[in-house]
């Protein structure tokens, strides 16, 4: 069973659909035990990142961290993938899950924020989130903060400059961008993490 | 590079889709949901559904073309058209609403738009302005009630003040341009889009590709919405994005 982690903050049900449309065997929860025992975790995420507060709070943190250092995969979606890294100028005081290191930033205030609508990647052909798909696809984004390029990026848009769409090492997975909401391409995506 | 966002509006009445339409292949050109997934196929990117169904009948209708709708829709999804509480827009986000479009409840209660971004986010908070040119030819003024009552407040005034109340878009419709397919208002798209940092839809009075043209470039408008002429203009969106995407506009492509 594939956990959609529902920290109460935002509509988990375009994901839901979108596994639901896969045939995949998914539930939306905010019990932890519930969390432990899956085999495979989605955190989807919207907007503010103190909000991933209540996922420390409610020992969904420790249910999360317990299940991807038993190599359950995982899937960060916006804020979802954001909560990886350590921390964000957004609410400096929140610490993240930190298995990535760095800290989420603004965009430079020469391009409008939020970055809404479809922006073209440029995707790394290692990526096994990305197999099969075309190597520089559209996708949906909605956010106001951003994950510099690093080590584990493997897709990178261009919106005030290059920035992570994407990160991935080993059973990791983030992405910024929404795939619920991306159309096939986001489908697919969707479908190989099932897959994985 | 952030494309330009082109959106397919979908007008019901009672559960219908209103103004006429000819997609071919479609069993049922009236149905909502069928008409979603054919205009997501044929490259919208996003799609607004906006109820314009009489109070008594909304309850009753919208919920379950919402939830139809939504099923099989994979790209962003507004539903607006007399959302007036924050447990309306629950309902609608429940159903598979992305997006809600508020327009008369905020102007009535603008602190409904704060207490629905403070639940959902401000990337889920549509604020829809029906904008009119006011006699001195210089300002608009925001109408609300599907254009029939004056709100006597400033277009672009309100337009700032929904960014601070926590709106994550503006879709912003000339209600002298609606339905003249005499294209969008540019002028007034760009005062507002100037005005803000969200992005703004403009709406209102599209009828050939010229218009988007123009609306993107001198109007400064982020993405464009239009109903009819996605019906008789274009067969297809994808050729009015090639077209687009012939003028430097970047579009999203192939979609």
């Amino acid at each position: 069973m594939i956990a959609i982690v529902d920290y109460g903050a935002g509509n988990l049900v375009s994901v839901k659909k979108a596994l639901d449309w896969l045939d995949q065997d998914c539930a939306i929860t905010s019990d932890p035990s519930t969390v432990a025992k899956a085999s495979k975790i989605v955190l989807p995420g919207v907007g503010h990142f103190a909000a991933t507060v209540a996922l420390a709070r409610s020992g969904l943190q420790d249910a999360i961290a317990g299940a991807i250092g038993r190599g359950v995969p995982f899937l960060g979606i916006c804020v979802g993938m954001q909560w990886m890294f350590e921390r964000s100028q957004e609410s400096p005081e929140t610490p993240g899950l930190a298995v990535f290191p760095g800290e989420c930033e603004r965009f430079p205030a020469k391009v409008k924020s939020p970055h809404v609508g479809w922006n073209q990647l440029e995707v790394d052909e290692s990526s096994r989130l990305f197999h099969d798909v075309s190597a520089s696809p559209f996708v949906y984004f909605t956010h106001s903060f951003r994950v510099p390029v690093g080590k584990a990026t493997t897709a990178c848009c261009d919106y005030g400059g290059s920035f992570s769409a994407a990160v991935e090492q080993d059973d990791l997975f983030g992405v910024q961008f929404h795939p619920e909401k991306s159309g096939e391409i986001g489908l697919k995506l969707l479908a190989n993490f099932c897959t994985l | 590079m952030l494309t330009k966002r082109i959106i397919a509006c979908l007008d019901v009445d009672n559960g219908r889709v209103v103004k006429g339409v000819q997609f071919l292949n479609l069993q049922d050109a009236g149905d909502p949901a069928a008409l979603a997934k054919a205009h997501s196929e044929s490259g919208a990117d996003e799609i607004v559904l906006l109820d314009i169904s009489a109070a008594h009948q909304r309850r009753a209708t919208l919920l379950d073309t919402v939830r139809r709708a939504a099923a099989q829709l994979f790209i962003p999804f507004t539903v607006g058209g007399g959302i007036r509480t924050l447990e309306e827009a629950v309902a609608v986000f429940s159903a598979g609403a992305d997006k809600i479009s508020v327009n008369s409840a905020a102007l009535a209660d603008p602190t409904v738009i704060t207490r629905i971004a403070a639940r959902f986010g401000s990337q889920a908070v549509v604020v829809a302005i029906d904008a009119k040119r006011r006699p001195d030819l210089l300002h608009w003024e925001a109408f609300s009630h599907g254009g029939r009552t004056s709100s006597d407040r400033d277009a672009v005034e309100w337009a700032r003040e929904a960014e601070s109340r926590g709106a994550g878009e503006i879709l912003l419709t000339s209600m002298d341009r609606d339905g003249t397919a005499l294209g969008f208002d540019c002028e007034l798209t760009r005062t507002v889009a100037d005005a803000v940092r969200i992005p703004v839809i403009a709406s209102g009075g599209a009828g050939g590709a010229q218009h988007f043209v123009d609306v993107f470039g001198e109007g400064h408008a982020d993405a464009a919405l239009a109903a009819s002429i996605f019906h008789y203009g274009f067969s297809r969106i994808a050729d009015l994005k090639q077209e687009l995407g012939s003028q430097g506009i970047p579009v999203r492509w192939p979609c």
